[in-house]
This record gives structure tokens, C-alpha cells and sequence, in this order.
């Protein structure tokens, strides 16, 4: 899926969104998912387009709103979303190890969380309710259980040959 | 429903008639609460929770927004109050910058002030590393804001949405990342700010505050090569007095004459003058108009906040907008173009035009594109007082002088200017004579008067012999884009639209001395400006004997090619991003 750049955001698809619900401000959160669907992020000019189109919305209430809830996101996505949980069942069997794992993997550094490639975006989660399977790591909506770092390099590995 | 009722408050029982919250009750009776976050024009918030009190002797409870009950006994200072509103300074102060010596808000600061008042000598908390504080914003040249300075209070968050509908100021991130900012931590000049100052006029710590041109007007003053002269928007007259313990509403424009010669500027001019003169032209302006019935509504281009709201947000209203330069943008084009005329060894090249005005966004007004160098430098009325009080003048004690000719005479119209609704009185008061040729009788127009927050938008009808002319004045930029939405629908039938972005006009502006804790100030000094048009003996602008003159020696007939050249303006169109075809 190609992700446009944020210069380019396409506001004939956003006018659609905000008009399924109404172009009332109390569905901000609705419109901002749908957005993030479409971009796998929430680009500022879009926000700042959302802003400026609801009555009674500014480009910074949407920023608020945006940055308050950890599900939005406003850096670009990787083509594969690792998510790691880092509940506390997942925690305690050792999630850390395999979180330090991908970063080492993914080479990511300063609070970076996406892949200079952009194949690999990485994020840690609260519990995924998945503790039986501790711990869990969530590729593109499919769970990998019992996750050890060797065996998430694999994956990564096996992800990494097949967009060679 | 005016029932009497009771409550105790530290033992000590008080009536409540109508009051909303406690805190309310508290401070009618004489006693009181610490709050960063109240402030009675915005709406209750409870975020700071210094006005906490003692309830019953059980519960703690935030008197801001809590409603009176009959019978409660409320302890304002307990033990257990003041030692936990101790460590809300605490915690406040623990990532504050902490450096009150060198903060523009020292001595007007209420963190400050209730700091000193608990005895906070010794905070717990280490001081952040210089590099850990946020990096200051002082990109426009009007307001500069320092989040490290931020007790997240919400008040200039909700001034910047309840005052002009606009929300450039927002939170940002949660928890302890919390922070207030425009769109994604941009600057204010790269956002669509109007600089109006209501955000500074309301914060409780140096986090915004005013963009200081003091040291650069101390500079020209002692440049012996420079000639600098000085002029006084019509609101300063009536709240510079506040700064040195007078009454609110007090005029006090003799007594800053008098401070200005003393600080050693050369000559003193009033901008009232050029408000007649503003009248003048945007009179003649809207007859030509209302003749022809073309680019009606007229809007007055007197506040530079509205103008640069309409530049940014509805740019294809532009042409209803007046052509005329504000009061501020007449007088100095005219002072530097004609003073050599009256005043030998000043020459146009050495003249240096200060402005004190009530307000922050006349500082970015005097570099706009169309008017640079002609306004050099613009002082808010708390940095004239500021300069006042560091020259040692007795300000009180000062005897009343006058301003200089030619330019320091004005009418009664023209002082009116500085409450919402003046612009529109003198402009009707001096075009009833345009149209008919006669004077107009009874030229007190209270329906466009009240600057409380209750008349923010006022209709009136004024019978120009036959003519029914509707005039719509409006304060805060929310309230006029009601009148704009209005006005694109085809709904609105009136003839003249005075927009002043600050809620109650200039004497509320963002440059005035601090007057958010009490919602009453404002008034007096909407009625110190009215007590002296009233006292004047000239009330109408055509009538001001300078004003004539100034046409017949130097700029020839009103609207005239001079005229033109002066004391007109152009606007452009500054609509941002790839959202131009909505709204």
C-alpha cells in the first residue's frame, strides 16, 4: 500500500470522512481513526485540514486530541506494525530482552520507531490480553506467541526475505 | 429566587444570595482564596486547585467550581489546606525555569506572588538543565512565550477559544508531557495568530508575555541625533494610572504628558487627534459608499487583530473592509511628513515616532508591510509604566500638562474610541453631518455602549434624515465571525460592523495593565472615557479646529490625493494551506 507524502494529502477523501459523520466536532475521534487508516498516521496537514473544515475545531484542539490517545500516531508506519506487549504478565516472562532484540535488529535508535526503509515500525503495548501466550508480539494483526529474541530475529528475518 | 441563605465560612456565618460557586462567596465577603486558573470572564476550569478549602472539616474541595450549600462551614486557611497548597507551589515550581530576577512578568506575576505569600523558601525538587527547558518563542513581534514558564492553568487556552473562537493556543501530549502550544509546537507567527494578547493578559506566570521594545525607546531617547516624538492611544489614559496605585478608570492623561516630557521625549502628540482624523476619512468613506450602495457593510480597520484575522481567515471580505490606516497608522506618516513644516530643525529623516498603546497587536501592526517605517517604535501601556517607574517620576504627584500642537487636540468622539462601540458613535456623530449638512442633536448613542461581557455584540439604528443606517458593533473576533457567518449567508442587513478583537475593546486590550481578576475594571475605564467626552467641549470629530487645520495647511480635501497617499492602506490576502476553497 503506498502511503502519500504528507505534502500531497488527499482532501476530496477527507471532506468524504468528515461528511460520513456529519462535520460534527464530537466525532473528531471517529474521523481522526478513519484518517489513520487510510495513512497508517495522522499527517499535520491533515490534521490542520480537519481543524480548519469542523466548526469549533482549530488544528491545535485536533493536535490535542491526537497526541492525548497513544492508539494515534504521528509518525509514518512501517509496512509491517511490530507491536511488543509489555503487560505486566508479559513483562515478567521476559519481554524486554525480545523488545531490546528488535531494536538491536532494526538498528533503532533515539526514540526513532520506524525503519529507515520504512518496512519495520516498532511499538510497545499494554496488555494485549493475550497473557496466556506471554510473551506476545502482534505482527500486522497476526500474534506470534512465547516470543524469545531468537526467535523474533527469525521472524524479522523471514519478513526481510520476502521484500527482497 | 433572591433568597438569603447562609454559610459559615471559618466560623464565621455570611448570607449568599445568587452567587455559583464558593469561591465567589468567599470573595464577597471579604475574605479569600489563592487562584492561578480563575479568572471571572472564562469559563470555571478548577485545574490549578489553589482555591482548594476545607469543607465540614472532612472533605477537601476545589472552591472554584463549587456550588454554595446552605449551612457548610468552610475553612479557608486549616492546616491541612495550607500545607497541601504548599506543595501544589512546590510541585508547580519543581520544572519552572526559576528565574524571577531576569522574567518579564517579575513583580506581576501571581506564581510569584503566592510563592512569597506561602513562604516557599526551599524547594524540593533540583532545577532542570538549562538545555531540559523548552526553547523560548519570540518569532512575531508581539508576544513571547516560554513553556518553561507554564503551569498549565488553561486560561490562555480558553481566552484564545472563548474570547476570539480561534484556538491557536491548544494542549498538546498527556500527563506530565502536557503541554500548551499552537499546532504542533509550532510558532505563534507561523500559525494564524492575531497577536491580540489576551493569552498574555490572562496568564498568571511569565509563560507569555509582552514582546519588550523598552530598551530600544530608551536608545533613540538618548540619541541626541534622533528627534523623538510620542503619541497615546485613547485607552492608556484611563488604565496607565492603575500601575501607580490610582483608580481604575481614573483619567490620568495630563499627569503622562507630563511623565513623557520627564522621560525625555521631544514632543508629545495624542492619537486622538488622529482618531478624529480616522473619522474624518472612514466618514467620508462610508457616505461615498452608502451613495453608491457598493462594499457594504463597511468594517472598521481600527484593531489590527481583526484585520489580521480577516487577512488570515476570510480574505475575500477584504474589500469591505475601511481603507483607512488606524489612528496609530494616521498620526505617524502625518507627524513625519509635516512636522518639518512646523517645527523648525526637525527633519523627516530624524524623527523617531513612538506609539503607547493598550495593546499587543499594534506592535505587529507597525510591521506590517504597507505601514513600515512609519510607527517605529510601539510601547504597550504596562511598558510605558514600567519606564516610568525605572526613571524615578513621581507619577502621582506629577501636575497635569498638555501635548504639543499641532497634532495634541481632540474631540470627544475620538476618546470614545477605546471602548467598544466609540468607533461607531464618533463615526455616526460626524457622518449625520456629511450626509445632511446639519448637526446632529442628541449624539449619545447607549445602545453601542457596555463593554461587559453581556454586550459584546450591539444593534443600532441611527435615522440619517430618512436613511435608516444599522450599525453592528462587535468585541471579540468570536462574536464577529458570527456576524461574518451572518453576513455570507445573507442574513445581515446592517451598514457599519466595528470589530475590536479584545472583549470590551482597547481599554481590555492585551497591553493594559493586568485587569483578569476583576471583571469590573474594564468598566471603569470604559467610563472614564465617556466621563470625558461627556466634559469635553468639542464632541464631534469634524468639529476638532487642528483636524481642520491639518486639512486646509497640508493634506488638502478629506479623501483627497494626499489624503489618499497618507492615511490609506492596502490589505492582502494571507490565507495559508491547501484548505483555501472552504469556509
Amino acid at each position: 500500500m503506498s502511503v502519500e507524502s504528507p505534502a500531497g494529502i488527499n482532501t476530496a477523501k477527507l471532506d468524504e470522512i468528515i461528511q460520513t459523520y456529519g462535520g460534527k466536532k464530537s466525532y473528531l475521534i471517529a474521523i481522526l481513526q478513519k484518517v489513520q487508516e487510510i495513512y497508517k498516521y495522522l499527517p499535520e496537514e491533515a490534521m490542520t485540514y480537519i481543524g480548519t473544515k469542523i466548526e469549533g475545531l482549530s488544528p491545535a484542539t485536533v493536535f490535542g486530541v491526537a497526541t492525548f490517545y497513544a492508539q494515534f500516531s504521528l509518525e509514518p508506519k512501517g509496512k509491517y506494525e511490530i507491536k511488543v506487549c509489555d503487560g505486566t504478565a508479559c513483562h515478567v516472562r521476559g519481554s524486554m530482552p525480545v523488545i531490546e532484540a528488535i531494536k538491536g535488529k532494526l538498528q533503532l535508535k533515539d526514540g526513532k520507531m520506524t525503519t529507515e526503509n520504512g518496512l519495520f515500525s516498532f511499538e510497545t503495548v499494554s496488555c494485549l490480553g493475550a497473557c496466556g501466550l506471554a510473551p506476545a508480539v502482534v505482527i500486522n494483526d497476526k500474534v506470534y506467541p512465547q516470543m524469545t529474541p531468537d526467535s523474533i530475529k527469525i521472524i524479522i528475518d523471514t519478513l526481510l526475505k520476502e521484500n527482497e | 429566587m433572591n433568597d438569603k441563605k447562609t454559610l459559615f465560612i471559618n466560623n464565621i456565618e455570611v448570607e449568599y444570595t445568587d452567587e455559583k460557586t464558593v469561591l465567589e462567596v468567599i470573595r464577597n465577603n471579604g475574605f479569600d482564596v489563592p487562584t492561578f486558573c480563575h479568572r471571572p470572564d472564562l469559563t470555571q476550569y478548577g485545574a490549578c486547585r489553589m482555591c482548594i478549602i476545607e469543607q465540614d472539616g472532612k472533605w477537601i474541595q476545589a472552591s472554584c467550581t463549587m456550588p454554595p450549600r446552605e449551612g457548610i462551614r468552610v475553612e479557608t486557611n486549616s492546616t491541612k489546606v495550607r500545607k497541601i497548597r504548599k506543595t501544589i507551589l512546590e510541585l508547580l515550581l519543581a520544572n519552572h525555569k526559576r528565574e524571577c530576577l531576569t522574567c518579564e512578568k517579575s513583580g506581576n506575576c501571581e506564581l510569584q506572588k503566592y510563592a512569597t505569600e506561602y513562604g516557599i523558601t526551599d524547594i524540593r525538587f533540583p532545577k532542570l538543565e538549562e538545555k531540559d527547558y523548552a526553547v523560548v518563542d519570540d518569532s512575531n513581534p508581539s508576544l513571547v512565550r516560554d513553556s518553561s514558564k507554564c503551569i498549565l492553568c488553561g486560561a490562555c487556552v480558553r481566552a484564545c477559544s472563548e474570547f476570539q473562537g480561534h484556538s491557536v493556543l491548544g494542549f498538546a501530549n498527556r500527563g506530565s508531557n502536557t503541554v500548551v502550544q499552537p499546532m504542533n509546537g509550532r510558532c505563534l507567527s507561523d500559525v494564524d495568530c492575531v497577536y491580540c494578547g489576551q493569552c498574555q493578559a490572562v496568564c498568571p506566570t511569565g509563560a507569555i508575555s509582552i514582546k519588550s521594545a523598552i530598551d530600544k525607546v530608551w536608545d533613540v531617547i538618548n540619541d541626541k541625533t534622533k528627534k523623538v516624538v510620542v503619541q497615546f492611544a485613547p485607552a492608556v489614559r484611563v488604565a496607565l494610572g492603575e500601575e501607580f496605585n490610582l483608580e481604575a478608570g481614573e483619567n490620568t492623561i495630563g499627569k503622562i504628558y507630563a511623565a513623557a516630557r520627564r522621560l525625555g521625549f521631544d514632543l508629545i502628540f495624542d492619537t486622538n487627534f488622529s482618531a478624529d482624523l480616522t473619522i474624518m476619512e472612514e466618514g467620508n468613506e462610508f457616505v461615498k459608499r452608502l451613495t453608491k450602495g457598493e462594499k457594504l457593510p463597511l468594517f472598521t480597520s481600527c484593531c489590527p487583530a481583526w484585520v489580521r484575522y480577516l487577512e488570515t481567515q476570510h480574505p475575500d471580505l477584504l474589500g469591505h473592509l475601511s481603507t483607512c490606516k488606524s489612528p496609530q497608522g494616521m498620526l505617524s506618516p502625518v507627524v513625519k511628513e509635516f512636522l518639518p513644516k512646523y517645527y523648525e530643525g526637525y527633519k523627516k529623516e530624524d524623527i523617531v515616532v513612538v506609539s503607547v498603546m493598550p495593546c499587543t497587536a499594534k506592535k505587529y501592526e507597525a510591521t506590517r508591510e504597507q505601514l513600515k517605517g512609519e510607527t517605529d517604535l510601539v510601547l504597550t501601556t504596562q511598558e510605558f509604566a514600567r519606564m516610568i517607574k525605572t526613571a524615578g517620576i513621581n507619577f502621582k504627584n506629577l501636575k497635569d500638562e498638555e501635548a504639543n500642537s499641532p497634532f495634541g487636540k481632540y474631540s470627544g468622539a475620538a476618546t470614545i474610541f477605546g471602548a467598544s462601540g466609540g468607533v461607531a458613535e464618533a463615526a455616526v456623530r460626524s457622518a449625520y453631518y456629511i450626509v445632511t449638512g446639519e448637526e446632529l442633536t442628541n449624539i449619545d448613542f447607549v445602545e453601542m455602549r457596555g463593554v461587559d461581557a453581556t454586550s459584546r455584540t450591539k444593534d443600532a439604528i441611527v435615522d440619517i434624515k430618512g436613511t435608516k443606517v444599522k450599525v453592528r458593533v462587535v468585541s471579540t473576533l468570536k462574536e464577529a465571525e458570527k456576524s461574518i457567518q451572518e453576513l455570507k449567508a445573507g442574513k445581515s442587513d446592517f451598514h457599519i460592523l466595528e470589530v475590536m478583537a479584545c472583549p470590551g475593546g482597547c481599554v481590555n486590550g492585551g497591553g493594559q495593565p493586568t485587569s483578569c481578576l476583576d471583571a469590573t475594571i474594564k468598566e471603569k475605564r470604559a467610563k472614564g472615557l465617556y466621563t470625558e467626552d461627556k466634559n469635553l467641549a468639542i464632541r464631534k470629530s469634524h468639529k476638532n479646529p487642528d483636524v481642520l487645520k491639518l486639512y486646509e495647511e497640508c493634506l488638502g480635501s478629506i479623501g483627497g490625493e494626499k489624503a489618499h497617499h497618507l492615511l490609506h492602506t492596502t490589505y492582502s490576502d494571507k490565507f495559508k494551506g491547501s484548505y483555501k476553497d472552504i469556509k
